[in-house]
């Protein structure tokens, strides 16, 4: 059996030390040793970003990283984003009112996708919200409701 | 247009759904997410071939890894005998779903599964199967249909005979069934057309694509009881599926259902189930396995590529005189393709004197089709809505226009014969004409070619079995119980529905998807049933808890029952006005009363909705390299009672995302050997937000007079229209119709170039 490796990284604000094979990736990580399930399988390639989380500020694909390499970094997942036990994240506050999932299998790496984003850029066009999400995937929505609701978040955000 | 509006407080709004914090917090548990203690992961060994005997499995290197805790083959399975066993809306053979869940004596698709294994870490299990020794004799196989139809043709299955074929033959054949639907005279019917056009068509098969790949745990006790936790459309399908190929009673399995990350029909045949349970017998612990997404588009759910020929006449003043179709779908390596549907769907509607539809369900060496939303609609729509198209332009009359001249209404024949109910069909045709869309100007693009299209849709829509109960809870809210997996927002509108009837608030009523042994049979979530069906069970269930309410009321007013009446969350007395109690007062005086308040209802409802969509759409055509880019999307449909809109449209906006890959890109890629070149999302290409627009919608509510609420199934019938709007917009943007599926670059480049 391969030899594990003991990584320190911040995982949502906090200073976490976990011990990993250094076959397993960042996505084995989160969801088998770590509990935090809210990072889906969805491809393990890269493709369908059901895995987004944040690390380092990039909204990166938890499947395509493996686990010794977060050794410092900074990782956001869904679970991080919620301010506290009764107040949402805007941008998850704004798809339950735009009703901007059904199955809801993708959507935490789209509100962490979407939350790096804004970010970055807190008026996106819906061009460039589009641009942005096209790395997730979703079969139930259209994606229609899910850009909607960011347009919106980022509204609110703002302040308007 | 919606005739009950008035009468309804909740019905029609918009609340946050129950489960929607879960999922949006990554709260909320799907299959992949259950752990439990000791739990063994497996991996399961797949065919590289398309068509094989297989010679011999060894399996005991990897039974010697370290970490390995069971192996299985076909070998562990029960023997059993080949026949079909009706369950629920399918009608299933033991045999077929034993051969196709582990490869008894043949590999019959590239992806099918032949082996598995169970070990402590899912890396020692993918370890273990490599060093599975299978021996293979490689026979030649058959892919498309027509090639699987020849007399010559490689034999998948020895013992398929043509069930419904006008004669009987001895003769081993891919051609599992036959089936025709035909009325008046179609030689009279083409005599009287002024122009007849006929076309062939190819489409390609394809996945429903979820993006949560099969799951499943099972525990197997040594009390022979055990409990599965999966990702499923059905949590009893899965159990009674899972005794019949087990050769075990259903009730010794509980099945917990749990959150699914969208199925689309392709999450009601069992993979995973039995062989967790069987790995789980055989090592004595909890075991989990999860496809990749390889294994998801290799092995599980598409639905069929097909072969359709259309021909169809119509007389000047644009009534269609007479329609001929023939049309074969790939089965896959077991018999099951959804044909007959695509026969009773693809004219209906329309009011035609004279027809004749045959259809033939064919076994090519592909994964075993599931159905995918609407099944068998898709494909067919996409010949018989461009040829009707090409009827309209050759007459000189809008296709819409066209539409409605032939459309369906209350008392017209469906093609398999039932007459219509009222339905809303000529209303959505109505609705794109008048739409925004329909009266605006073409948008120009520079450098490209635009051009707009429409097409129409039907499906049935099914009702099937459902339980519910509504309790009462001590502080006058209540909880809503079904056995119904909740992949869109279905929570909701049950929860809304026992909230209408209870006087309640939305969110004062709280929804509970439940388990194999907590709730009464509840056939699957398909077939656009839950809203209504369990719609329905709630609906009753909800009724009886006011009756339950009203006697309460009467003992402790020491009243008749019928003195007491209950509206908008009040009792009261109508032999006194004086006397009324709020739900919420009358709860807590419950214990007084004669005790807990539970209404339960089981439903098998018969009043199903049928469903229509018209839909309009703008492409823009680059001739240089065949790309088609969507401009506009405009989706109108009878919806029947909308009870949660924002799902509705949803729904309506899901499918048409789906329709659109469908048309545009997504396609299995077999090579010459039969192996699948394209199993992952970068080369399956599904639409990205950023392939798409806005999708617009027009909800039209026309309601179901076969449901007390007006109900109408919703969730499949937009996926139906979208390839045939988009080929008939194509045709108008440069002139060429286009025949094959996926409308990809390459085919319509090639297309433009030799119109040139």
């Amino acid at each position: 059996m391969a030899n594990k490796v003991l990584v320190e990284t911040t995982l949502n604000g906090e200073t976490v030390e976990f011990l990993c094979e250094p076959r397993q990736s960042l996505l084995e990580v989160l969801r088998d040793v770590l509990g935090f399930t809210g990072a889906k399988e969805g491809c393990l390639t890269g493709d369908c970003g059901a895995c987004s989380v944040i690390m380092d500020g990039r909204v990166a694909c938890a499947c395509l990283v493996l686990g010794p390499e977060v050794q410092g970094k900074k990782i956001e997942t869904v679970e991080g984003m919620a301010k506290d036990g009764e107040n949402l994240h805007p941008l998850q506050q704004k798809f339950l009112e735009h009703a901007a999932l059904q199955c809801g299998i993708c959507t935490p790496g789209f509100l962490v996708a979407a939350k790096a984003l804004l970010d970055r850029n807190p008026k996106p066009t819906e061009h460039e919200v589009r641009f942005a999400l096209a790395g997730n995937l979703c079969r139930c929505t259209g994606y229609d409701k899910i850009v909607h609701a960011v347009m919106d978040a980022a509204a609110v955000m703002q302040g308007r | 247009m919606a005739t009950q509006e008035a009468k309804f407080k909740v019905i029609g709004t918009r609340p946050i759904r129950h489960d929607g914090v879960d999922k949006v917090t990554g709260r909320a548990r799907y299959g992949a997410d259950i752990n439990l203690p000791g739990l063994l992961h497996g991996k399961v060994l797949r065919s590289p071939h398309a068509h094989a005997r297989i010679k011999s499995i060894d399996v005991s290197a990897a039974a010697a890894l370290p970490g390995v805790k069971a192996v299985i083959t076909s070998a562990d399975f029960p023997k059993l005998k080949s026949g079909v066993v009706p369950l629920g809306e399918l009608a299933m053979n033991p045999l077929y779903m034993s051969m196709n869940l582990l490869a008894h004596d043949k590999v019959l698709y590239d992806g099918h599964a032949v082996a598995a294994v169970a070990a402590t870490s899912p890396h020692i299990a993918e370890e273990a199967v490599k060093l599975i020794k299978v021996e293979y004799e490689v026979l030649p196989h058959v892919q498309d249909v027509r090639s699987a139809m020849k007399e010559d043709a490689p034999i998948l299955l020895p013992d398929v005979r043509t069930s419904g074929a006008p004669e009987k033959s001895d003769k081993q054949t891919n051609i599992a069934s036959q089936v025709r639907f035909a009325r008046g005279d179609l030689d009279v019917g083409f005599k009287a057309a002024d122009i007849v056009v006929e076309r062939e068509f190819n489409t390609a098969m394809v996945h429903q694509g979820y993006i949560e790949p099969h799951n499943a745990v099972a525990q197997y006790n040594a009390d022979g009881q055990a409990t599965i936790w999966t990702s499923t459309q059905g949590a009893f399908t899965a159990r009674d599926q899972c005794g019949l190929v087990l050769g075990i009673p259903a009730s010794s399995i509980k099945v917990v259902p749990a959150e699914i990350g969208g199925g689309f029909g392709g999450k009601i045949p069992i993979y995973l189930e039995p062989l967790a349970l069987l790995l789980s017998k055989k090592s004595g612990k909890p075991v989990k396995l999860v496809m990749s997404r390889g294994e998801v588009l290799r092995a599980t759910g598409p639905t069929p590529g097909s072969h359709i020929r259309v021909k169809m006449g119509a007389n000047k003043a644009g009534k269609i005189t007479a329609a001929q179709v023939w049309m074969a779908y790939e089965a896959g390596a077991f018999p099951g393709s959804p044909v007959g549907a695509g026969c009773m769907t693809i004219l209906a509607p329309y009011d035609l004197e004279n027809l004749q539809i045959d259809g033939f369900d064919v076994l090519v060496n592909k994964p075993k089709t599931a159905a995918y939303r609407a099944p068998g609609a898709t494909n067919a729509a996409m010949g018989a809505e461009t040829v009707i198209d090409e009827l309209a332009e050759k007459l000189g009359i809008d296709p819409l226009e066209f539409r409605r001249i032939n459309g369906a209404k209350e008392g017209t024949a469906q093609p398999a014969g039932p007459k219509y109910l009222r339905i809303g069909y000529l209303e959505t045709v109505e609705a794109a004409k008048n739409s925004a869309h329909y009266k605006s100007p073409l948008p120009k693009v520079s450098g490209k070619l635009v051009g707009r299209g429409v097409a129409s849709g039907f499906w049935f829509n099914a009702g099937f079995q459902s339980s519910a109960t509504v309790n009462i809870n001590t502080d006058g809210t209540a909880n809503v119980v079904t056995g119904s997996p909740d992949i869109g927002g279905s929570r909701a509108s049950c929860a809304m529905i026992a909230a209408e009837v209870l006087g309640l608030k939305a969110e004062e009523v709280h929804p509970v998807v439940a388990d194999t042994e907590s709730i009464g049979h509840t056939d699957m979530t398909g077939g656009s049933r839950v809203t209504f069906a369990t719609g329905y069970a709630v609906y009753e269930a909800a009724q009886d808890a006011v009756n339950q309410l009203k006697q309460r009321a009467a003992t402790l007013w020491k009243a008749k029952p019928e003195e007491v009446v209950f509206q908008d969350g009040v009792v009261s007395r109508t032999t006194n006005g004086q006397e009324s109690m709020s739900l919420k007062e009358l709860a807590g005086k419950l214990p007084r009363a004669g005790g807990p308040v539970g209404g339960r209802a089981s439903v098998n409802p018969r009043g199903v909705g049928p469903a229509f969509a018209t839909h309009v759409v703008d492409v823009a055509v680059d001739p240089e390299t065949g790309k088609v880019d969507i401009l506009r999307y405009t989706a109108t449909q009878d919806v029947g009672k909308a009870v949660h809109p924002s799902y509705v449209e949803g729904q309506m906006q899901g499918a048409v995302a789906q329709g659109v890959g469908w048309a545009l890109n997504e396609e299995y890629f077999y090579d010459e050997k039969g192996t699948l070149r394209n199993a992952g999302f970068l080369d399956y290409r599904v639409p990205t937000c950023l392939d798409l627009p806005m999708i617009e919608t027009i909800l039209i509510e026309v309601p179901n007079p076969g449901h007390p609420i007006g109900i109408r199934g919703v969730g499949e019938v937009p996926i139906v229209p979208p390839p045939a709007a988009i080929a008939n917009a194509i045709y108008r943007a440069v002139g060429v119709r286009m025949t094959e599926l996926p409308m990809s670059p390459p085919k319509v480049a090639k297309a433009v170039l030799e119109k040139k």
